[in-house]
């Protein structure tokens, strides 16, 4: 039996039009992302370094939950990690933000090897159990080795300096923020056209036949557990240089809940339902709130109920949108795209 | 022949249940090596333990004259066990395309750092795969047309077509086939057969082929062992093998075979 009646060569693939097409809007984007800090007020700003420092976090939660199907319940500790390192690094030892940048990331990724040690044994909920109680674990050390982490009251520090320019106030961090999404982003998709991303996925989808197939399940299991977690001590290093402070408050477990939630709405297994997820749980709250105090001021009687129906709602807004599309933001976009196509190339 | 796979006096259990016991076999270099037997003989049993996944209570299993019985299965797949599964085990996340290369995993190099870079070293060796693939699996299995499609809109003929596709890309010396036809049409069942024989012949990949289609196993194996509770009932040609009066009586009262 033959399949299909023509003989496709890979090399025509359709793939030049779609690389020119994706090339055109990714130039369209990336413009835009450059002039948004100069139209942008204050307060857009402040949420779009947010959500670009939660992208990194979520990108490198999804690579270890949603591409090698390791569930993850410690994500914000090792955002945490990242973040306790690079204010200590900074602040103890003055290093340069630049050598402070890479080392909170492998701090955090070297944490995230030990957590996952336990992951060739562990599976699925046992390993869930596991890595709660790193979380737990690691919220205790911060808040209790006072003479390292400052306790309650955290560590203070001064804004960034990357050679000699000093990012002190949102519209400079915005470029920063850019610069390591774009990065983190193209390095996750990267991996994924290499074996490496391969492995990822056919130990979540099979982790026998993966073995079978001549993958070290231990080596990619740690793999993915060090790429996540050296992605989220990035975002810690990036979060806590931008406030300018660090609390065990910004790392508590109701946060890795978050980070999971962002990446089950956005999609799992797709980097770009990473982006979406993380944008939507940035941004959504936010709105959430600012119609509710519009309410508050048209009903000033309301208020005593309306406040805290924001958690309510923000809560069915997920629960509604894993009712009607599973598979996320991601997949909703995949249907727009493939609505318009090739569109502005089509013929 | 030189012999490639021996297998060992192996006994296998699970808890009090004996699934394989005191079984011994060699396979030689380049035939097609049929294993049969009523269903819960031992057969897949017998794969999972060359393949590492199932660990001997007794015996070894010895790998072009080398001992692997305490070897870890991916390592012996970089060795040259290749395999396919009796119930699909391809990984429905990805393509027909990286299913396939997935199977060539231990013949890479691109390691976590070179992945995440891509360009360069990663980036080469993916396109030198692409080319590979294209040349000597997917236009010699004819599925140029599904190449990027997801393997679970496949219908079942096909994916176990990828399945034989992903095993090749892991560039096996020996083989290992778990019902390769079950469930197929007669037409894609004897496609299938022709692969197996071209993979002998043209690849001199050596075979062991578990399957229930009699007429297949009669046409295409050079010799045969025969399994019924565990225990290894006889071995030879297809012809004698099919005359042997344990082989008539084991097959008797079960409608398969
Ligand atoms: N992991 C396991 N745990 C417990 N029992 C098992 C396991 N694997 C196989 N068995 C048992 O071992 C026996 C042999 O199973 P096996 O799958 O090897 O049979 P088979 O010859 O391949 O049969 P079939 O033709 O139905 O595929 C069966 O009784 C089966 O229930
Ligand atoms: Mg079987």
């Amino acid at each position: 039996m033959r399949i299909g009646h023509f003989k496709e060569t890979y090399v025509s693939d359709q793939a030049v039009f779609a690389t020119a097409t994706s090339r055109f809007w990714l130039g369209i984007l990336f413009a835009l992302l450059l002039l948004f800090p100069f139209v942008a007020g204050d307060y857009l700003l402040f949420m779009a370094n947010l959500a670009g420092i939660t992208i990194i976090g979520a990108v490198g939660l999804n690579i270890l939950t949603g591409f090698a199907g390791q569930i993850s319940l410690g994500h914000a500790a090792f955002i945490g990690v990242g973040g306790y390192t690079a204010a200590i690094l900074a602040t103890r030892f003055n290093l340069p933000f630049l050598i402070c940048l890479p080392l909170s990331g492998l701090m955090a990724a070297f944490f995230g090897i030990i957590v996952g040690g336990p992951s060739l044994r562990l599976k699925g909920l046992y390993l869930c159990i596991a890595t709660l109680a790193a979380q737990l674990i690691l919220e205790f050390v911060f808040v209790h080795w006072e003479s390292v982490t400052g306790g309650i009251r955290g560590i203070n520090l001064s804004p960034p300096e990357i050679c000699g320019y000093v990012l002190d106030n949102d519209f400079k961090y915005y470029f920063l923020t850019l610069a390591m999404v774009i990065l983190c982003v193209t390095a996750a998709r990267n991996l994924f056209r290499t074996r490496v991303g391969r492995a990822f996925i056919a130990i979540r989808d099979r982790d026998i036949s993966a073995e079978l197939m001549g993958i070290n399940l231990l080596r990619y299991k740690l793999y993915a557990f060090a790429v996540s977690s050296f992605m989220a001590g990035l975002s810690g290093c990036l979060w806590v240089n931008f406030l300018k402070t660090v609390t065990p408050e910004h790392f508590p477990l109701m946060e890795s809940v978050r980070y999971l939630a962002m990446i089950i709405v956005g999609g799992m297994g797709s980097i770009l339902g990473s982006i979406f997820g993380a944008i939507f749980m940035t941004i959504v709250p936010e709105a959430i709130s600012t119609v509710l105090g519009l309410l508050v001021n048209t009903f000033p009687t309301a208020m005593s109920f309306l406040f805290p129906l924001q958690q309510v709602i923000f809560g069915l807004l997920i629960v509604i949108f894993l009712v009607f599309e599973p598979h996320g933001l991601a997949e909703i976009w995949r249907r727009i795209k493939n609505y318009f196509h090739l569109w502005p190339f089509e013929h | 022949m030189p012999k490639i796979l021996s297998i060992d006096g192996v006994s296998l259990a699970f808890g009090g249940l004996e699934v394989l016991s005191d079984i011994s076999f060699d396979v030689n270099e380049g035939e097609i090596f049929a294993i049969i037997g009523p269903n819960g003989a031992g057969k897949t049993s017998t794969l999972n333990i060359i393949n590492g996944f199932y660990r001997p209570k007794k015996g070894k299993v010895f790998f072009q004259g080398t001992d692997i019985t305490h070897l870890q299965a991916d390592k012996r797949a970089a060795l040259g066990l290749g395999r396919t599964f009796q119930n699909i085990a391809l990984y429905h996340g990805m393509s027909v395309l990286d299913n396939i290369k997935l199977g060539a995993h231990s013949h890479l190099k691109t390691g976590l750092i070179s992945g995440l870079w891509y360009w360069g070293a990663a980036h080469k060796e993916e396109m030198a795969l692409r080319k590979e693939i294209e040349k000597d699996i997917i236009d010699f299995l004819e599925i140029e047309s599904i190449r990027n499609q997801s393997v679970s809109t496949l219908a079942y003929g096909l994916q176990k077509r990828v399945e034989l596709a992903r095993a090749l890309a892991m560039r096996p010396k020996v083989l290992l086939m778990d019902e390769p036809v079950a469930g197929m049409n007669a037409e894609e069942t004897e496609d299938m057969a022709r692969f197996i024989l071209d993979i002998k012949e043209e690849r001199n990949i050596t075979i062991v082929l578990i399957e229930h289609d009699m007429k297949m196993i009669m046409d295409i194996s050079d010799r045969v062992l025969v399994l019924n509770f565990g225990y290894k009932l006889t071995q030879g040609s297809p012809r004698e093998v099919q005359k042997h009066p344990d082989v008539i009586k084991a097959y008797l009262g079960q409608k398969k075979g």
